[in-house]
């Protein structure tokens, strides 16, 4: 075989295997990506019910309501708009009324957000990045930024 | 006044750096020995120096000399010692310092051992070496100093997170550096190479050793992370295609791909241009780990303080390094010799096929991890990629590359009969099929291509045990001459058989709790009953207990199955004193069948407590896999060819009993 032949072959399996990867990738991407919105994304009805995205703010003062067995309610808030949460599972360890969250799952018919996973923050300082800005893009006067090492943990 | 000697240490080594950065090189590119000698002690008195800055950080830790800010931010006095210790790097500043003293202990490791090095080569690898160092050290002076004071000092400090005060994640961090940091010495050869124009079998010689002890501290550095996030975040999962998860997945890729073609350059003088690319590639991910870990683009446990100025700083280190050495590499690629000719089926084919896969599963990854960030700044559109992607691409990759390479190590080189080798797996295959079928009737539950995947994992694991048995005749010879055999295998034969070994093992453990696990959330009160898996858990209750620097509220259960008893799980949630931050600790019964796992949440106001209890089956392997991953590159480390520090320029290469090479 010669130099050429073999570099032929060596570039047909390169490009072979990535184009695969491409179709896979571009699959993909059409079934995992989720957004990101805010209460008042929400409030704006730019959300169809059923899609699936994520949603950020504050967890409203006096919201939190336990239900029967691990079911919990709670209101999200960016101070302007608030969407209703449910969710069914253990919340996570810095889930407190007050703090910023980020909940994904879908907006029922009725308006509510049933949401399958919950994350808070490994700090109680910290305030999610995506969090902060959209407070921020709305006028909402935040603290000083974290010092801590923080993160995201929550349930799923 | 410790403190300030650290400081002073520091801009000292800066400026060690500066000067190490330009006089070597220059020195090589006049020939001239003297300056080209000045690399040496320069090295050296940069690592003792940082060395120093280093050990007068960890004093004010271990002093609790809160007037230091740093220390006051991140540290408390009622911590036990070694998390006093682990404090120093559990924080941006201090990390960064842990960072270049271990880039420069690799930079003093070729002054020491690099003798036998061609004289221009070794210079120009240490200043290529010192401009990285000069660059973090500037980066750390200007923007993260870690030994500014605190005027007045408070009387305690702020405490390290919680979460990060665990024994597995003390030693997380320096692992994982000199892995991310171990990637660029091979990236300094890269470049010295590019610039003289020329490689050979002897440059690969010398960046494998070390390629592969950065592989292996990278590999065990991301197994104590995945175990520390099992059983520390109390919600039992092992990898969570997490943006920093992947940011220090993606140099392990690379720098998988990196280990497999230097071997085909050492062995055959062929893929020289795309394993010095590979080179740049691997350091420019460790890099691009450091920004995205480092700028506060991403949300996560790792990402330290959000500093805008930090973040363009190291985004441009990056585009320095990574713009550099690839404009440096598209002038000078062309220069390089074209190496040795080989027919697809070979031992080199089959390394390209590796090779190809690695990269292209790395561009995945790279992909879904930088795809959220390319489109906000781009439309503002806020976005997440979920796990579903990588399940979607990275692991439908990893499918050819697993079937593919127990074949590999049995190729011969140049040309190969690819009957014959796999003549030489029929065993290793009959185990795969006879796994499918038990594991289908064994099996109730779970997706239908779980029993394929355990036959991967075994297809692997008895792929490499057929090869070392193929070598050593087993069954052919007599069991005496099988076991003279045995004992003369290069011992970077028997490396690789164990870490493909322990690839195979750690698929079968993904496998396993992927598809088998168990999961159930319940509330239950004091004498409720409840099963999972076989087990019966029965809960006595929860009382408040008292840590060191904690309060707990300690739940208890009894474990049986089959009505004999098991163990007793004690998950608490804890509130620790500072900073006073709740965790969850899961308690959790190991065994080989897999892991019963428990974790306690929030009383309610009627008096019961929610609880999630977890099987994951074979769980274990997974770091067991990586462990033996490990031990295979250690091994592999001590052949006497391979040695670091000791590479023989084109001497003798026939060492006796390979048959397979």
């Amino acid at each position: 075989m010669t130099r050429k032949q073999r570099r032929g072959v060596l570039i047909g399996l390169g490009v072979g295997i990535l184009s695969i990867a491409a179709i896979l990738m571009l699959f993909a991407f059409r079934q995992s990506i989720v957004f990101f919105h805010t209460p008042s994304d929400v409030a704006e009805h730019k959300i169809a019910p059923g899609v699936r995205f994520r949603l950020g703010g504050l967890v409203k003062d006096g919201s939190v309501e336990r239900g029967t067995g691990t079911r919990v309610g709670f209101d999200v808030t960016d101070t302007f708009q608030s969407v209703p949460v449910t969710y069914e599972g253990i919340l996570p360890d810095l889930f407190r009324e007050g703090q910023g969250v980020v909940a994904e799952g879908v907006l029922g018919a009725d308006g509510h957000f049933v949401a399958d996973t919950v994350l808070a923050k490994h700090d109680e300082t910290y305030m999610p990045p995506e969090v902060a800005k959209a407070l921020q893009e709305k006028g909402v006067q935040l603290g000083k930024g974290a010092t801590h090492p923080g993160g995201e943990t929550g349930t799923q | 006044m410790i403190i300030e000697i650290g400081h002073f240490a520091l801009i000292l080594a800066l400026l060690v750096a500066a000067a190490q950065t330009f006089i070597p090189a220059w020195g090589a590119a006049k020939r001239d020995a003297r300056l080209m000698a000045f690399g040496e002690p320069a090295a050296l008195s940069q690592v003792g120096l940082i060395l120093i800055a280093f050990l007068a950080l960890t004093h004010a830790y271990v002093t609790s000399d809160f007037s230091v800010a740093n220390v006051a931010a991140n540290s408390h006095s009622s911590k036990p010692l070694i998390y006093r210790i682990s404090g120093v790097w559990g924080n941006h500043e201090g990390s960064m310092l842990l960072w270049v003293l271990i880039l420069a202990v690799f930079g003093a490791a070729v002054a020491l051992f690099g003798n036998n090095l061609p004289a221009t080569l070794r210079a120009n690898v240490l200043s290529v070496q010192s401009s990285i160092a000069l660059a973090f050290l500037l980066f750390i002076l200007i923007t993260s100093n870690p030994f500014e004071r605190l005027d007045p000092a408070p009387l305690d400090g702020r405490g390290l997170n919680p979460i990060l005060q665990d024994p597995a994640l003390a030693f997380h961090p320096p692992f994982l550096y000199m892995g991310y940091v171990g990637f660029s010495l091979a990236f300094s050869f890269a470049i010295a190479a590019l610039i003289e124009g020329r490689t050979d079998a002897a440059w690969a010689r010398w960046v494998r050793p070390w390629t592969l002890l950065a592989w292996m501290c990278l590999t065990i550095g991301i197994a104590m992370g995945s175990w520390w996030a099992y059983y520390e975040l109390g919600w039992g999962g092992w990898w969570f295609w997490d943006p920093v998860e992947n940011a220090s997945f993606m140099p392990w890729l690379a720098g998988t791909a990196l280990l497999h073609s230097a071997l085909v350059m050492e062995k055959r003088e062929a893929l020289k241009v795309w394993t010095i690319l590979l080179a740049i590639l691997t350091f420019s991910l460790s890099l691009m780990g450091t920004f995205l870990v480092r700028s506060g683009v991403l949300s996560s446990v790792h990402a330290f303080a959000v500093d805008p100025g930090r973040g363009v700083f190291v985004l441009s280190i990056m585009l320095l390094f990574t713009g550099g050495g690839l404009t440096l590499f598209a002038y000078r690629a062309r220069d390089l010799s074209q190496g040795g000719i080989f027919s697809p089926i070979s031992r080199e084919g089959s390394l390209v096929l590796n090779n190809v896969l690695l990269t292209t599963a790395c561009a995945t990854v790279f992909v879904g991890t930088l795809y959220p960030l390319a489109l906000e700044s781009l439309t503002g559109a806020k976005i997440s990629v979920g796990p579903p992607y990588f399940n979607m691409t990275f692991v439908p990759l990893m499918f050819p590359l697993l079937l593919a390479l127990p074949l590999g190590p049995l190729l011969a080189w140049k040309r190969a009969d690819l009957a014959a080798a796999m003549e030489r797996l029929i065993v290793a295959g009959v185990l795969a099929l006879i796994v499918i079928v038990v594991s289908f009737a064994a099996t109730e539950r779970g997706p239908w291509l779980a029993p394929f995947g355990f036959a991967i994992g075994v297809w692997v694991m008895a792929g490499a045990l057929s090869e070392t048995a193929f070598r050593i005749k087993l069954g052919k010879a007599p069991l005496s001459e099988s076991f003279r055999r045995l004992v003369n295998l290069p011992r970077a034969a028997v490396g690789t058989m164990l870490a493909h070994f322990g690839v195979g093992l750690m698929v079968c453990g993904i496998v396993g709790t992927s598809a088998y696990k168990s999961e159930a959330i319940l509330l239950m009160r004091p004498g409720d009953r409840t099963e999972i898996a076989g087990y019966e858990l029965a809960f006595r209750g929860a009382a408040p207990s008292k840590g060191p620097n904690y309060t707990e509220t300690l739940g208890v259960f009894d474990v049986t199955r089959g009505g004999s008893p098991v163990t007793r799980l004690e998950p608490s949630k804890r509130l620790y004193d500072a900073p006073p931050q709740p965790t969850s600790e899961a308690g959790i019964h190991p065994s080989w069948r897999g892991d019963l796992y428990a974790v306690i949440g929030d009383q309610q106001p009627d008096g019961a407590f929610a609880v999630r209890l977890y099987f994951h089956p074979l769980v274990r392997f997974i770091w067991i896999g990586a462990l033996i991953m490990f031990f295979g590159g250690a091994v592999s480390l001590s052949d006497r060819r391979l040695r670091v520090g000791a590479p023989q320029r084109r001497s003798s290469r026939a060492p006796v009993g390979v048959p397979a090479e």
